[in-house]
């Protein structure tokens, strides 16, 4: 039997979307390019209200406000100098280990240390970790981290003193439980970046390394590492960023002080800490001078968010050429 | 042995017969380089083992302290003040579950049509570019700035604090890795399918409704948990636009409690009845919030 795909009376069933379908579609497509735009529009909204709100505080403090080094609500001087450094020193330092840690674990992860099964278990532990809030690292850090490093601390400040980093005891709260917990935070990011760009080296490389006679870590080192070197620097800077921007974790361990210290060990303040605790009890001024504060958090993190997904566009365009 | 009858050697084989034999291809395992490998190896395992070390901690202490006031007062009953004992979490979770819920409904929509647009419709349009790296530069935004941004543009406007606006921050959050996600599942969908739905005569509505969502759906729902989950566990982007309140929550123009903002608060404070309450719902969060993790596992599962 065949099938008819004629009708009867040869008038086909093929036919034309009704008009119903093309307005449908026409409102479609506005809607969508509109989605689009809303994205663009936000940008620019959340840019704009920050700065409006900015701009008298911006125009009472200048540019004094960023080399300004007192948060003094009584007399309205704001300068924010000691957070600007507390933020760069926290990420910085947390880069530095969390860094480190985290290249490590995507070269233990990529490299066939473990049976594959294993390394996809500890791939999910890796990622869980991304997955615990913020507050609750805060939380585990006053009552874990801090009595756990509270002793070793204070042995360096009775001995070391005279190391500027060493320079004061650790009494609660200050700069080192807090980079301890935030290289925890970054870690994953790292490592997850770290981990695609080592997956993107050709295995022929590899293997012409080994061919060649290398031993497995000559191979990683002057090989692997070198050649993922653009995915993993973006990892780093995109780290870097996560650990600019980190607020809760920090305002409840870095002790909230305004001051600059090169100690390990001293209370210290970050950008964001700042606005989590001043904000809410703020009155107008502070609010203001809060405001430019954000802003300025907003343009660290933005260079730096910049220039680390501009390095991860411009090495996948590489790989994909190499 | 005659050297006469043998044929003369090219200049390889002869360079060839002069090596191989004092070759030894067996790695000395006590060269430097070799014991250097096997030292850095020992390091690798140690630093990784020392990565897990964390996870491990948080998770003990969150069972162990956490656990402990486990019990059905803790959903039902409302915060405790300074010296009271007792207590639960219960107006919270509400909080939290509330708050999710809006910047879910404001912003999955206008991600999906966003989406739609950078994958489908005009992809490689100046527009959709902008978009697109704009999406990526606010999911590297520090949350706490879309609290700031919410308190301008809402709290001020609405005169007070509320959980409206707190869950107008969290959709600014999750807004831009929902676009990214969907559109990414969107592209997955192979091309044959939509040109075949565009051979025969689909407008491009109906070529997105009938066969690009339909078939992206597991991957997009996947990104879409992950965002609740990430967001659910925000706080700084809580902390002055819902606030917080020791009360249910009845209307959604009023602050309302959470549960960061609970274990935020909790922490600093001087009571053991807080501070285990602070633990408990760390346990309550993080199960929330690895429980979207794990939902999303089993539904993002490959099925084209």
């Amino acid at each position: 039997m065949t099938v008819q795909f004629v009708l009867p009376d040869s008038r086909s069933l093929s036919r034309p979307p009704s008009a119903a379908a093309y307005l449908v579609d026409r409102v479609f497509v506005v809607v969508s390019t509109l989605g689009a735009v809303a994205i663009i529009a936000l940008v620019a909204y959340i840019l704009y209200q920050i700065g409006h709100q900015a701009l008298p505080a911006i125009q009472r403090n200048g540019a004094g406000f960023l080399v300004g080094t007192s948060w003094d609500v009584q007399t309205s001087t704001f300068g924010i100098l000691p957070q600007i450094w507390g933020t760069l020193y926290s990420s910085l330092l947390a880069l530095l280990i969390g860094g480190f840690v985290g290249v490590t674990i995507a070269i233990f992860l990529t490299q066939d240390f473990l049976p594959p099964r294993l390394a996809v278990t500890f791939r999910t532990l890796i990622e869980m970790l991304a997955a615990i809030p913020s507050v609750v690292f805060g939380l585990w850090g006053i009552f874990v981290v801090i009595p756990f490093v509270r002793p070793g601390a204070n042995w360096l400040n009775d001995h070391f003193g005279f190391i500027p980093f060493f320079s004061t005891s650790l009494s609660g709260p200050g700069l080192l439980p807090a980079v301890i917990v935030l290289s925890i935070m970054i870690l994953p990011t790292v490592a997850a970046i770290s981990q695609d760009a080592i997956g993107l080296v050709p295995y022929k490389i590899k293997e012409a390394a080994y061919g060649m006679g290398t031993t497995r870590w000559e191979a990683i080192l002057k090989v692997i590492v070198p050649t993922a070197s653009g995915g993993i620097s973006s990892a780093l800077v995109l780290g870097f960023g996560r650990a600019l921007g980190e607020t809760m974790a920090l305002a409840m361990l870095i002790g909230n002080a305004n001051q600059i210290s090169l100690s390990l060990f001293s209370p210290a303040n970050t950008l964001a800490a700042l606005l989590a605790s001043n904000f809410p009890e703020a009155a107008q001024v502070e609010r203001q001078a809060l405001m430019y504060a954000a802003l300025m958090l907003l343009a660290i993190t933005l260079i730096v968010n910049v220039i680390g997904t501009l390095i991860l566009l411009w090495t996948q365009r590489k790989m994909v050429k190499a | 042995m005659s050297v006469v009858s043998e044929p003369p050697l090219s200049a390889g084989q002869a360079a060839a017969s002069a090596v191989v034999p004092n070759i030894n291809l067996q790695r000395n395992p006590f060269e430097l380089r070799a014991m250097q490998s096997v030292l850095l190896t020992g390091g690798t395992w140690l630093v990784a083992a020392l990565g897990a070390v964390p996870l491990l901690s948080v998770i003990y202490m969150l069972l162990v302290k956490g656990g402990a006031r486990l019990s059905p007062e803790l959903f039902t009953e409302l915060p405790p003040a300074g010296f009271e004992i007792g207590g639960g979490i219960g107006n919270a979770i509400q909080g939290t579950l509330v708050t999710v819920a809006i910047a879910s409904a404001l912003s999955i929509p206008l991600a999906l049509l966003a989406a739609i647009y950078l994958a489908e419709l005009r992809p490689d349009s100046h527009l959709a570019n902008w978009a697109r790296f704009l999406s990526k530069v606010l999911t590297g935004f520090p949350s706490i700035l879309a609290g700031v941004f919410v308190y301008a543009a809402v709290v001020i406007v609405m005169g007070s604090y509320s959980a409206l606006a707190g869950g107008i921050a969290l959709a600014v959050l999750m807004l831009p890795t929902v676009t990214l996600t969907a559109e990414g599942a969107m592209r997955m969908v192979p091309q044959r399918m939509k040109d075949a739905a565009i051979g025969m005569g689909c407008t491009r509505a109906q070529v997105v409704w009938s066969v690009t969502l339909p078939t992206a759906l597991p991957s997009v729902v996947t990104g879409i948990i992950l965002a609740v989950a990430r967001v659910a566990g925000e706080s700084a982007p809580l902390l002055f636009t819902a606030l917080f309140s020791n009360y249910w929550l009845r209307s959604v123009t009023e602050p309302t409690a959470s549960l960061s903002i609970l274990i935020f608060n909790f922490s600093s404070m001087p009571f053991d009845n807080q501070i285990e309450l602070a633990w408990s719902a760390s346990l309550v969060l993080v199960l929330i919030v690895l429980g979207f993790n794990i939902l999303s596992r089993f539904i993002g599962r490959p099925q084209v």
